[in-house]
């Protein structure tokens, strides 16, 4: 069992033959992961690392029956490449690109919505479940097989996590990238309730992050009695000023919202365990875990 | 991105938004000309790409010829130190001289993408002239929230409800024109805020939009040429501005600990642990996933450029970016740029160990650590002018094995 994706799903890369849409094909079929065909316009009949080449989704779809899109097209063309695929009937796409237009953002939130797709990210790592499948930028080795399932706005911080928690002699059942701009596919709520039904995850860590207000909704969830299995939750950029963005578009805060302490509250009212040093996350949850007698 | 005031309005009047007859300054007689153009009284506006201007004493209103001048020369030159600033202000360069509007009252209106439906949101308030905080603090029954389908756009139900609620039903065509054209201005200019506070109601009985603030996304902005030609830089701190010339995301902080990391999340938590560790970050800085030894070398430029920073912390996690890629990057960049401070160094992820071992056979000296806890109290430490305790003793020793090495 895993999270959303699984040994079998059949990946098409959309932007394959860039200079990170190749590399990262590439990879994720090293890790493993079934890459089926590729897209890009104008490309079409060419192949990249034995992968075939398709100048449409429709085309790669009706030849190579992918289920998962993983996007790498440069952001004035995301959104569209996103609506591409949930036009040819494509149910999860993970999209990696940065720095597409809030507006392209609402409309694209608006379709996925009406058409039931999961759409990962955009500007995250992706996602993986260890020793199965990786559909992402993330460096599989630092992931090991285990009972925690991440899922974080960032993505090194998701690596720092995923790291520590290995070396506690943990792992990881499936780790992902939700995505650091103010408009993402899914928020924790969605991977909170995967996670909960998941047999293999036992329990699960919000690497959240200032601004907007993901981590409260998060809480709110939690508290209502959804969530049975312990939580662990880091929030980043409790020095951060206000008003100013840090680095993701997402983070910033505004006025009263989205401060890391705000979040710690709310996740703490919740009864999920709030790891407020980032250097202690693994220990912290290996300490937790062996006193409630999970592992 | 950030426009001012008088380029916002600029951008209002082309969409048909009534805002108040007036021209930007930029010296104190120049003003005084305009204001006579005008006729008294007028409002002198600073032009900074701050909050806060009017609480600061950058609004004015001045209704003799001599108090223009007067309030013009003062305000010139002067340092605005409003909350969003900080104790060093910014200038004040620009001036706009608007004719002082009528004012029957005050309402508030603003357009902004709400993160937790994904939708532009129009909020709306009878109470304008107060910032909205203190509305939905004080009188939260008074906040209008109507969310926005993108595709069938600001409805004229929805623009009728509006109407109602602020009491425009006497010029209704009037309101109606105007609040779509806001909208239209919302989308077709990208706009991640526009705020009008206040948009006035003026005696003789129309609206009139007397301050606008406008936010433009930054990623529209290759396809919104006209907003990006009204950019003003002269207000950004120079070392940001280098840093993003360069590609690196730098915001400049009060500590003494200069911090050089890849990614948003692990550089916000790398301060976070330096201050958690008792130091101060002075900087927030993300290299991004092309730490290229050009880019490293100009993030050490930038940060040892602060006199006040005394300890430099790296910390990549090589995910993108591989650690060895990184590595021979941080050699080049020390062989470009004298360091005289301690650099406290922790690489780990893709490559890690042929990352490490190119750190040691250079024969440079740096401190290496294992993880971000020991590498975090190492650096407050020997920023703090503290260097004997244990994770500095285990550093000196790794500094002494790489000088072994390197006779060897």
């Amino acid at each position: 069992m895993a999270v959303c994706v699984y040994r079998t799903s059949r990946v098409l890369v959309q932007g394959i033959t860039g200079k990170e849409g190749s590399y990262h094909a590439k990879a994720c079929k090293d890790y493993g992961t079934k890459v089926v065909s590729g897209v890009t316009p104008g490309k079409g009949g060419q192949e990249v690392d034995g992968i075939p080449v398709f100048n449409t989704v429709e085309e790669a779809v009706k030849e190579t029956h992918p289920n998962v899109s993983l996007i790498f097209v440069p952001p004035p063309f995301a959104a569209d490449a996103i609506l591409e695929a949930v036009g040819s009937g494509i149910k999860t796409i993970v999209c990696i690109t940065e720095g597409i237009p809030v507006l392209d953002m609402v409309k694209v939130k608006r379709v996925i919505e009406k058409e039931g797709v999961t759409l990962i990210g955009p500007n995250c790592p992706g996602i993986i479940t260890p020793g199965a499948t990786k559909i992402g930028i993330m460096p599989g080795h630092i992931f090991s097989r285990g009972s925690v399932g991440i899922m974080s706005r960032s993505g090194t911080l998701l690596y720092e996590t995923a790291d520590q928690i290995t070396k506690a002699g943990l792992g990881q059942s499936t780790c992902v990238g939700i995505g650091g701009d103010p408009i993402v596919g899914t928020d924790y709520i969605f991977w909170l309730k995967q996670f909960e039904k998941d047999p293999e995850t036992e329990a699960m860590m919000i690497v959240g992050e200032i601004g907007g207000n993901a981590e409260e909704k998060a809480a709110e969830f939690i508290k209502s009695g959804a969530i049975k299995k312990p939580v662990f939750a880091f929030i980043a950029g409790r020095t951060a000023p206000p008003g100013r963005r840090m680095g993701h578009a997402g983070a910033i805060i505004m006025g009263k919202s989205g401060t890391a302490e705000s979040k710690y509250q709310a996740l703490r009212e919740a009864g999920v365990h709030v790891i407020e040093n980032p250097g202690y996350i693994g220990e912290t949850i290996a300490k937790v875990l062996k006193e409630r007698a999970i592992i | 991105m950030k426009l001012h005031e008088y380029q916002a309005k600029e951008v209002l009047a082309n969409f048909g938004v009534p805002v108040p007859e007036g021209r930007v300054t930029y010296f104190p007689d120049e003003a005084w000309m305009v204001s006579m153009e005008l006729g008294l009284p007028v409002v002198l506006k600073a032009q900074v790409l701050t909050g806060g201007r009017g609480k600061a004493g950058g609004v004015r209103i001045a209704r003799t010829s001599d108090e223009v001048l007067q309030i013009a020369q003062e305000l010139f030159g002067k340092k605005l130190v409003t909350k969003q600033t900080g104790p060093q202000g910014v200038v004040i360069r620009k001036l706009l001289v608007e004719k002082a509007a009528d004012i029957d009252r005050e309402l508030y209106f603003s357009i902004l993408v709400d993160r937790t439906t994904s939708r532009p949101t129009v909020i709306a308030s009878k109470r304008g002239g107060m910032s909205i905080e203190e509305v939905a603090e004080q009188y939260p029954e008074d906040i209008i929230k109507i969310p926005i389908d993108p595709v069938t756009g600001f409805l004229p139900y929805q623009i009728r409800r509006l109407k109602y609620d602020l009491d425009l039903m006497s010029l209704e065509k009037e309101a109606a024109k105007i609040f779509s054209a806001l909208y239209k201005v919302f989308i077709e200019k990208d706009c991640s805020l526009l705020e009008l506070n206040p948009l006035v109601v003026t005696k003789s009985g129309h609206l009139l939009a007397v301050d606008a603030k406008m936010d433009v996304d930054d990623n529209a902005l290759y396809r919104r040429k006209e907003i990006s030609r009204m950019r003003d830089i002269t207000e950004a701190d120079p070392d940001e501005l280098e840093a993003r010339f360069s590609g690196l995301n730098f915001i400049k902080l009060s500590g003494n600990i200069g911090c050089m990391v890849n990614g948003a999340g692990l550089a916000m938590t790398t301060m976070d642990i330096i201050k958690l560790a008792g130091g101060e970050p002075a900087n927030f800085l993300d290299v991004g996933g092309e730490a290229t030894p050009e880019t490293i070398a100009k993030g050490f430029e930038i940060i040892t450029r602060d006199p006040k920073v005394k300890a430099i912390f790296i910390n990549i996690f090589g995910g993108i970016v591989r650690c060895d890629k990184v590595a021979n990057g941080i050699l080049q960049a020390l062989k470009k740029v004298k360091v005289e401070i301690p650099v406290v160094i922790r690489l780990t992820g893709m490559n890690r160990e042929e990352g490490m071992e190119i750190l040691k056979k250079s024969g440079l000296k740096f401190y290496v650590a294992n993880d971000l806890k020991e590498a975090a109290k190492m650096v407050a430490e020997l920023a703090n002018g503290k260097n004997n305790g244990n994770s500095g003793k285990k550093a000196q020793k790794q500094e002494e094995q790489q000088k072994e090495k390197k006779e060897k």
